[in-house]
């Protein structure tokens, strides 16, 4: 059954509200240290995850980020798994190992989140020759920062991805920091999408806050890699709502990096915010459908947050466990 | 038993792997229509296609970055490094992402792949050419090690090392690919992790692996003439390591040498050595002895390159002092 715009945009609202709950979940629970480690959020970011993996199927590769929450709840990864991960409870997503930067679960086709910036492009570059060596049309994609591209890394990888022409899409998410440095400090030319010429890689600057603008461009790439017509690298603009982590200074006290005209900027630029004015002013959906959503989230976080706090912990002989497969 | 080359017996395992299982590939610089950069690839992509036997750009982080992903994936990769010292160039990859992944995940994920790369002096390479780095692998959980040095073991090892579901560091050394020796012909493999006792003996042992097995032999020969009878122990694997017939050799001559072409400090020599402190100590008549290289960069005159290395003169004179 055909699917119509209005129900694909209520799932993309779905998605993205989920991702920001879930987020600002985990910032309460990291503030009540009942998670603790190393954090950073998505929030506000979310529009790319949904319009992105909203398109891929369980054969398709991803590898994520640092900031990989919401790639993960996209793609499909369980709440409460990933929630009891967060805790480090023997009943997350790794067993407690993993923790909030490195979730996976190669049954959805998550590579893994990666503590390392930049890490991701070989990887999901050989992802990408997997999916090209069994041919089943599977694409492999891999999510990254602004910052990112400057890693050798994202030199070799594109490189390699285009003279072998494999099926990965380059999905920068361009917050336009790298911690603390202004993407503008970090690199001469305006867009990490101009480097794709470099390659010979096709490329694209869209807005990353608009979920529509990225699920559009993201079915007609889609199409042309599966056809085989070599990888892509997606910029997509948008805008962290929180610190780089957890206890950044820039968001938790004053703006030590960031400026009170930008964030203001692009707080007013919210995704979310934009998809709800969308559907209720366009669609004419009512404000208490949203509002029900919102519920149905909530529900499902509280029974995450629940499922991880009442699981056990690992035992200690889990530690010298699985060094090796 | 039919008699090959060290270089030719590698050949042979990757093309028994290559007709076995269609996962597996081999991918590098220079690996496909030049034959490899030390011909160890030789016929293979004529024989088995582009596909297979994969020419890459010089990037080794791509190298080695995009097997940990094809590895995550389902396939088999085997690529190789050309030098040993070029890992410095894609140790991420190796280190954080290939050797830490199936932990950190839970056990969500495996590795299976394999990276060739190969160490050793002796052919005035000089510095970025010639190191060996086996400590440097043997440092990283998750990591299995493996240096083989005669044709048998080098097929042998190489067909579990690609047959295992983790990732593993083959190390070659530039100065065996022409070595000689007894090679099963068709399908075998060499356990990882099982040191070979190349010669029995009561009074000493000596622990060498890769190029010093025949310093090691050598060095066994001489002690042998002035009486002294030495057990040469071949590791083969790095990590893990056989312990059990290291310990066992140890506890019964009561003397250990460690000879290795790695720099001394820091050398894999000092961990063979708190091994068997802890773990043989009352057996030992006369503390453990390390032959190794000086912690300098290979340099590139011949001369000095030879007065680099350790020898079976340097070997023998420090088992006799032993006595």
């Amino acid at each position: 059954m055909e699917i119509t715009a209005l129900e694909k945009l209520l799932e993309h609202y779905r998605m993205m509200l989920t991702i920001r709950e879930f987020e600002l979940r985990a910032a309460s629970l990291y503030e009540a240290a009942e998670i603790l480690g190393f954090v950073h959020l998505y929030a506000g970011e979310e529009a790319i995850a949904a319009g992105v993996c909203g398109h891929l199927t369980e054969k398709d590769y991803i590898t994520s980020t640092h900031r990989g929450h919401g790639h993960l709840i996209a793609k499909g990864g369980k709440l409460r798994l990933m929630m009891a991960e967060l805790f480090g409870k023997s009943t997350g997503y790794c067993g407690g190992k993993g923790g909030s930067m490195h979730i996976c679960d190669p049954s959805l086709g998550i590579l893994g989140s990666n503590g390392i910036v930049g890490a991701g492009f070989p990887i999901a570059t050989g992802a990408g020759l997997a999916a090209k060596t069994y041919g089943d049309g599977a694409v492999s994609v891999c999510f990254f920062g602004d910052a990112a591209s400057n890693r050798g890394t994202f030199h070799e990888s594109l490189n390699l991805a285009a003279v072998w022409n494999l099926p990965v899409i380059y999905v920068c998410e361009n917050n336009q920091y790298g911690i603390s440095m202004n993407v503008k400090d970090a690199m001469k030319v305006e867009h990490v999408a101009d480097r794709g010429a470099a390659y010979g890689i096709k490329s694209a600057t869209i807005d990353g806050n608009d979920v529509i603008a990225v699920s559009e461009a993201m079915e007609g790439i889609l199409k042309d890699v599966r056809d085989g017509g070599g990888p892509f690298l997606l910029e997509c603009m948008t805008w962290r709502h929180r610190g780089h982590f957890e206890g950044d200074p820039d968001f938790c006290n004053d703006y030590l990096y960031r400026s009170k005209e930008e964030d203001e900027y692009w707080l007013a630029r919210d995704p979310i915010a934009g998809l709800r004015n969308t559907l209720v002013d366009e669609y004419g959906i009512g404000l208490a459908r949203l509002d029900r959503v919102r519920a149905e989230i909530l529900r499902e976080l509280d029974d995450a947050v629940e499922f991880a706090r009442q699981s056990p912990e690992p035992d200690a002989s889990e530690m010298l466990r699985g060094v090796f497969a | 038993m039919a008699v090959t080359t060290y270089l030719n017996a590698l050949n042979d395992a990757m093309r028994i792997e290559l007709e076995r299982d269609p996962l597996f590939y081999i991918a590098g610089e220079d690996v496909g229509r030049f034959g490899g950069p030390h011909l160890v690839t030789h016929g293979l992509w004529k024989e088995f296609g582009g596909e297979r036997i994969r020419d890459m750009p010089i990037s080794e982080t791509a190298i080695l970055g995009h097997a940990v992903g094809a590895a995550a994936a389902g396939l088999h990769p085997c690529v190789e490094i050309m030098y040993v010292d070029f890992m410095a160039v894609c140790m991420d990859e190796l280190v954080n992402q290939a050797a830490k992944m199936h932990y950190m995940f839970g056990g969500k994920v495996s590795v299976p792949m394999v990276v060739r790369t190969l160490g050793g002096a002796g052919m005035q390479a000089s510095a970025q050419h010639s190191q060996s780095w086996e400590s440097l692998f043997t440092h990283v959980p998750g990591l299995k090690v493996v240096s083989p040095s005669t044709p048998m073991d080098a097929k042998g090892l190489f067909l579990s090392s690609v047959r295992d579901p983790n990732p593993v560091v083959f190390l070659e050394h530039k100065m065996l690919y022409g070595f000689s020796g007894e090679c099963p012909d068709g399908d075998f493999t060499v356990p990882i992790g099982k040191a070979d006792v190349v010669k029995e003996g009561t009074d000493i042992t000596i622990i060498c692996w890769s190029y010093m097995r025949y310093v090691g032999i050598q060095a066994g020969k001489l002690l042998q003439e002035k009486g002294v009878s030495a057990e040469v122990i071949d590791l083969r694997s790095l990590s893990p390591v056989d312990w059990e017939t290291v310990l066992a050799s140890v506890r019964k001559t009561g003397r250990a040498l460690i000879v290795h072409e790695e720099v001394k400090t820091s050398g894999f020599g000092g961990e063979i050595s708190a091994r068997i402190m802890e773990g043989a100590f009352d057996s030992l008549k006369s503390p453990v002895v390390r032959v190794a290289a000086p912690d300098t960069p290979v340099p590139f005159n011949g001369n000095l390159e030879a007065e680099f290395l350790p020898n079976e003169k340097i070997v023998t004179d420090k088992a006799v002092q032993m006595f």
